[in-house]
């Protein structure tokens, strides 16, 4: 039952589906290595030794100081062949949808991607636009498994200690065959989502951009933060670093307080880890219902002003 | 420039979802089916890239059973030149490894410079058949693409990160890259494209014996994982019940 968990990190933090796959990992038992690859990550490392697993391997070659899909398979590729684990892990993230595909085909090992739970070698993910969900198995030994962001919960990791082991690969040039640029921002932004204690998230069922303002007055009096769903974010209400989903932000803030957001998966996947969420929206079956704790079913247009009004009051 | 563009038949999402008798997919005897939807960015994409290129071809390619020849007919109605169906007895698998050996195995020697595929499926949602394909056929890859730049010998693909990030890319071809969706406005097909269309060829391919890799052991519907409180009551109740849950039970103030 042993697993290589794939660590995910940038400007030297780790991702926190990461620490969730090491969760994942944990849950399913076994010997963990953790596998960081490319440079700046004193501090991932520091975090990973503090955990119960097997041990941290850490693959530092000049060929890759930062990502890349092909860089990432021949390092991986070769520290399989060595570890020999039964399961390759990884959050299911925009980062492992680009590189573990190209591993499965390199290993001829399935990927059961955007897993929601992990029982006796049953892998449960959704199907059908989220509607249904499907129980997969594996029909060989071994198996590279990515979790839904959320499916396990980063507070349950437990902790302890283990080493750190430089690991030696030998690349070729040839090998890597697509150039990657630096990553960049098109809006820089102050906004940190991730790490806000309450978050007002504003949908398409706010109706027209200058009610945004509503969701702001209600953020200023929760000390909140303000998010947004991508049809907000692609009508240029606000920007993307507001944007929670799978293209956006991974938020658990201990309130999440959606205004008009319909709850499509690709955002719920975003959000669904909130310690409490609170919905507004018009239709009772809205599907961001399904998840939350208290669903209002009313016109947020109405019940947002007036309770702004009655906050104040109170205050 | 010649170009595929891997289309999927999926259930469309106003569709009937009966599970079917012995609980491994849905039942399809009740079910309509459309196109992906992400796989009409690709569809755009590809022709868009033709068209700046200014010469080349593009082909739909599917695989299922003889249904999927109207996924392909409608990629053929907007502009492609021609389509490929591998025939399969049914589309339920859920094996990204095996939908791609089988393509890789069909589509070797036609020798394509760029495979364009969508975000991910609709129905099982791997999100990784353009990936595994284009590592199959020794091509470099890249997914999540919001915007390509193409010139004669390499393509730069402009990859959507998380939370607001971007990096371009740049591949070699050949290159199979997917497509996120919102990169384009995907095209309606003309009146006269649709009559066109019925004369393109679509070459019929059995699909070749491939060993799966995973399967589906039971399909079911979700358990609700939290009890709800609905609130629907008049506005005064309502706004009164948030400000209770805000102070006594999540405690924000």
């Amino acid at each position: 039952m042993n697993s290589l968990v794939i660590i995910e990190h940038k400007n030297n933090k780790m991702h926190r589906m990461s620490i969730e796959a090491i969760v994942g990992a944990q849950k399913i038992g076994g010997q963990i290595t953790a596998l960081v690859i490319g440079k700046d990550h004193e501090e991932v490392v520091n975090k990973l030794l503090n955990y119960e697993i097997e041990k941290t391997i850490v693959v530092n070659h000049d060929l890759v100081p930062a990502y890349n899909a092909d860089g990432y398979k021949e390092i991986i590729k070769q520290v399989f062949d060595s570890v020999d684990p039964k399961f390759i892990i990884a959050g299911h993230t925009y980062q492992s949808r680009d590189f573990m595909p190209k591993i499965s085909a390199a290993l001829d090992v399935p990927l059961i991607a955007d897993l929601i739970e992990v029982e006796n070698d049953k892998y449960v993910k959704q199907v059908m636009n989220s509607k249904l969900n499907a129980s997969i198995t594996s029909n060989q030994d071994k198996a590279i498994l990515t979790f839904q962001s959320a499916s396990f919960s980063e507070e349950n990791i437990k902790e302890g200690s283990n080493p750190l082991e430089k690991f030696e690969v030998t690349l070729e040039p040839s090998s890597i065959k697509s150039k990657a640029e630096d990553p960049f921002q098109e809006s820089s932004s102050e906004v940190d989502l991730e790490s806000a204690e309450f978050i007002v998230s504003v949908g398409r069922g706010i109706e027209k951009e200058e009610n945004k303002s509503i969701a702001f007055d209600l953020a200023q009096l929760l000390g909140a933060e303000v998010s947004a769903s991508r049809p907000v974010v692609d009508s240029g209400w606000l920007p993307s670093a507001r944007q929670v989903g799978s293209s956006g932000s991974t938020v658990s803030p201990k309130l999440y307080f959606s205004l008009g957001v319909s709850g499509a998966i690709q955002h719920v996947v975003g959000m669904k880890g909130s310690k409490n969420i609170l919905a507004i929206n018009k239709d009772r079956d809205a599907p961001i219902f399904e998840i939350s704790d208290y669903a209002v079913v009313g016109n947020v247009l109405e019940i947002i002003p007036k309770l702004i009004e009655k906050l104040k009051k109170s205050e | 420039m010649k170009i595929a563009v891997l289309v999927k038949q999926v259930v469309g999402s106003e569709s009937a979802l009966e599970i079917s008798q012995d609980q491994k997919w849905i039942d399809n005897s009740n079910a309509t089916f459309v196109i992906n939807p992400p796989d009409n960015y690709a569809i755009e994409e590809a022709m868009l890239i033709k068209e700046k290129v200014g010469a080349g071809e593009v082909v739909i390619v599917s695989m299922g059973p003889q249904r999927v020849q109207k996924v392909i007919r409608e990629g053929l109605s907007k502009g492609a030149d021609r389509g490929i169906h591998i025939e399969t007895e049914s589309l339920n698998e859920i094996d990204p490894l095996y939908t791609s050996k089988v393509l890789a195995e069909t589509l070797r020697d036609e020798n394509f410079d760029l495979i364009l595929s969508g975000l991910q499926s609709d129905d099982s949602g791997m999100g990784q058949t353009g990936v595994l394909l284009g590592e199959l056929l020794n091509m470099s890859t890249a997914t999540l693409a919001i915007e390509t730049d193409i010139d004669q010998n390499k393509i730069r693909v402009k990859r959507e990160l998380e939370s607001g990030w971007f990096q371009w890319v740049e591949l070699q071809f050949p290159a199979s890259v997917s497509i996120q969706s919102g990169i384009n406005q995907p095209r309606y097909p003309s009146l006269k494209g649709i009559m066109g269309a019925k004369k393109k060829e679509i070459k019929v391919i059995p699909a070749p014996q491939v060993e799966k890799r995973q399967s589906i052991s039971e399909i079911f519907v979700p358990k609700k994982s939290k009890e709800t409180e609905f609130i629907e009551t008049d506005i005064d109740s309502t706004v009164e019940r948030i400000i209770e849950i805000l102070k006594t039970e999540v405690k924000v103030f």
